[in-house]
């Protein structure tokens, strides 16, 4: 079945590529959905002092490491959107699995970070905090799987040359997902 | 799946398709923004069947309460919680979101701004994908260990959470799911709708040339897409509730229950706003082109409606006022309530200035509309009662709480989906619908939905409880004239229900025996009536240009009395 891209596709009446744009709607539902999770845990949070006790069995140094590993993955992205808008193709496909592999160390710190705070006795049943910190880094992995996949995909497109502008529009994404994490680690590591 | 994406188009070209597509890829896997309209609107309707049994069910069930119902049985209370909960669902999830959200926004942003398809076609396929699933989800709740949920459609914790309240241990789960996969479902295809009028407008549409409809459309899509993020991330934590046994909403371990109450409504009253704007979008359409007047204030409309949006998200706590909210806060939420009937009082001012002075032709679609206009203000009206905190203690979890919103939902989800459907039914498949037998349908349906719902504002007054399984155990509202009320209203939703027979004959009829329509059988100006009687893929022979705004009927000078927008001079 081959499919044939409209019309409607390729035309840029306000200027911004359709995909950009497109992108952008999508980033602002998940905005929502992230700020109605953290909204709540803010909630909880301030009515229990208690929580900071709780919070003080996250490991600051390893959440610490997983900021600096995001945030150079988001480095990477952009170095790939440079190299596919100068058409250097095997540079952007370097740094998109650059990207990918900082997501792949974040996920690693964080699978051991779990392992350890479940051996701990500190399960998703503990109590609410520990509800709210399953649930919220695990909705964010979730979103850095999502991202690993996409990007993926994506660098099979750039080796063959096709979809440039999709690096930009994942490394868009990407930011969101570690600016994501710029909230969820001072609420659930640092703040005691 | 081979993809050719054509990128840097510099002259559009229309591409006829090669050769007729088989079954499956021309109505079951299409692309093309009418069949996916077309798939929304169908399974809405059959959706509205199945909600509108589930009211005749339960309304025999009050009105001859433990006599077997025909066609059902006799009621149980658990069938009966399962009834109500799943009647509103399937009306405001499955049945309005669908047909105004997503099979008017398919059908009419395309042609109305006049380009062949959606930006991106494969995603609104899966739009639509995602919800069928959702429908088949929720039909498969109905039938597991214990039966479809229970704990009304606003799922408040700790019924909705813990099944030993609620005795669905499986039906609650899955509805939660169904909910949840509809959301991404619309979410999908609301960012189709907002890029897709963005960008691909034709040649010349300005900002204010774009129809009305297609603004409200996408006001309502953001508006969707900014209220249901919260409740997306509540109902995950509800379903870890159900499932996993944490305890997010539970007070017994720290959990909070009137959260949810605060997620949910967050994202309930701009769902109201929602599913209205569409249908008030659908009422200007209908209303100039069969006042044969230019719509008055375009602009105002226009500036009251993002008003509206903006205000929708600070009237939720309106719906809690008896939740041990602070009274303080209840003022507030009050006076935004309050508020912001003022902007849709507006609106409606807009529409009864545009009838003024017209040449009104009482097609089926007009009448409709005017319908909706009438109804729809008893339901803003009763609201005020509702908003005003002081009020609302009385009159909360009454039937006139009931009444009140079937005023609004009833106008806007069925009033408005009638009048769309008699306007653009010879546009959809070419051949017009017979006028006697829709004008047969609109007196039933409006005569019998105020039978349905007046009497129910006088038992709310009188004290009825919402969501009471058989009222013969309360002497107070067992009285005989509380109960004839309730006999009353039970035999006009029946008769209402049965006054769809004729819409649905006209319906099929007018389907292979219709008269042939011709592109532009009202007369209108907007875009979708350049186009052929059923539009072809890809829309437009040539794609059009626009050279004025969308209302320009009756100019004086002119021979005719409209001046369609791709027509130079």
């Amino acid at each position: 079945m081959s499919f044939q891209a409209p019309i409607a596709t390729s035309r840029s009446a306000t200027g911004i590529p359709t995909g950009r744009l497109a992108v952008w709607w999508v980033v602002v539902s998940e905005i929502v959905i992230f700020g109605g999770l953290i909204a709540c845990y803010i909630m909880f949070r301030l009515r229990h002092p208690e929580w900071g006790e709780y919070a003080s069995h996250t490991s600051t140094p390893a959440g610490a490491l997983n900021t600096f590993v995001l945030l150079t993955s988001s480095l990477a992205i952009v170095l790939a959107h440079q190299a596919a808008e100068a058409r250097d193709l095997t540079k952007a496909f370097r740094y998109i699995w650059c990207t990918i592999g900082g997501g792949g160390v974040f996920l690693l710190v964080k699978s051991y970070e779990w392992t350890t705070e479940i051996s701990h006795g500190y399960t998703l049943f503990a109590n609410n905090f520990w509800s709210f910190y399953y649930t919220a880094t695990g909705l964010h992995g979730l979103h850095v799987i999502a991202g690993m996949v996409i990007m993926g995909i994506i660098s099979i497109g750039v080796r063959k040359g096709e979809h440039l502008p999709r690096v930009e529009y994942i490394g868009i994404y990407w930011h969101f997902v570690d600016i994501v994490w710029l909230f969820l680690f001072p609420l659930f590591y640092i703040a005691k | 799946m081979a993809e050719a994406v054509t990128t840097a188009e510099t002259t559009e070209e229309v591409h006829t398709h090669h050769g007729e597509p088989d079954f499956w890829s021309k109505y079951i896997f299409s692309t093309d923004h009418k069949m996916i309209a077309m798939q929304y609107m169908f399974t809405g309707m059959i959706m509205a069947l199945i909600g509108g049994y589930m009211a005749y069910v339960f309304r025999m069930q009050l009105a001859y309460p433990g006599e077997s119902v025909p066609g059902f049985g006799t009621v149980t209370p658990l069938a009966y919680n399962s009834l109500i909960t799943n009647h509103g669902a399937i009306m405001i999830f499955w049945v309005a979101m669908p047909i105004l959200i997503a099979a008017l926004g398919n059908f009419l942003i395309p042609l109305m701004i006049g380009c062949d398809d959606m930006a991106f076609p494969r995603v609104n396929r899966l739009s639509y994908q995602i919800f069928l699933l959702s429908v088949v989800v929720l039909l498969a709740s109905f039938f597991v260990p214990g039966g479809g949920f229970g704990g009304a459609w606003t799922a408040y914790p700790p019924l909705s959470a813990q099944s030993q309240y609620n005795l669905t241990p499986f039906g609650a789960p899955l509805w939660l799911l169904a909910v949840a996969l509809e959301f991404v479902a619309f979410l999908l295809g609301g960012i189709n709708f907002i890029t897709t009028t963005m960008n691909a407008r034709a040649k010349g549409m300005k900002m204010y040339d774009i129809p009305i409809v297609v603004w409200m459309i996408v006001i309502a899509s953001i508006l969707f897409m900014a209220s249901v993020g919260p409740l997306i991330a509540g109902a995950v934590m509800l379903l870890f509730d159900q499932v996993l046994g944490t305890t997010f909403y539970n007070p017994d371990a720290g959990g909070d229950p009137v959260l949810w109450q605060h997620l949910f409504w967050f994202f309930g009253h701009p769902e109201v706003y929602v599913v209205l704007l569409p249908a008030m979008g659908v009422v200007a359409e209908v209303i100039t082109v069969f006042a044969r007047k230019k719509l008055f204030a375009y602009k105002t409309i226009l500036y009251t409606t993002f008003a509206t949006g903006i205000l929708s998200f600070f009237v939720w706590a309106h719906h809690q006022f008896i939740a041990g909210i602070d009274p303080r806060m209840a003022h507030v939420f009050t006076v935004t309530t309050v508020l912001i009937s003022i902007p849709i009082a507006e609106m409606l001012f807009c529409y009864i200035a545009t009838l003024y002075g017209g040449s009104i032709r009482l097609t089926t679609a007009m009448l409709f509309a005017l319908a909706f206009l009438a109804e729809f203000l008893i339901g803003g009206v009763t609201g005020i009662y509702l908003g005003s905190s002081g009020t609302d203690i009385y009159f909360h979890d009454t039937y006139f709480v009931l009444a009140h919103f079937h005023y609004t939902f009833f106008p806007i989800a069925i009033i408005g989906f009638f009048t769309a459907i008699y306007y653009w039914f010879p546009k959809m498949f070419g051949r017009m619908m017979n006028e006697t037998l829709g004008k047969i349908h609109f007196w039933g349906t409006i005569i019998c939905f105020n039978g349905v719902f007046l009497p129910l504002f006088v038992l709310g007054i009188g004290g009825q409880h919402r969501r009471i399984y058989n009222f013969k155990n309360f002497p107070d509202l067992a009285t005989p004239d509380m109960h004839n009320l309730r006999i009353f209203a039970t035999w006009s939703a029946v008769v209402m229900l049965l006054f769809q027979i004729p819409f649905l004959i006209n319906f099929v009829m007018s389907l292979f025996r219709g008269k042939k329509a011709g592109m532009n059988p009202w007369k209108a100006n907007t875009l979708e009536w350049t186009a052929p009687s059923p539009p072809p893929h890809g829309n437009f022979k040539e794609m059009p240009v626009v050279y004025r705004g969308p209302y320009e009927y009756s100019v004086p000078g002119r021979e005719e009395d409209y001046w369609p927008q791709n027509v130079p001079n």
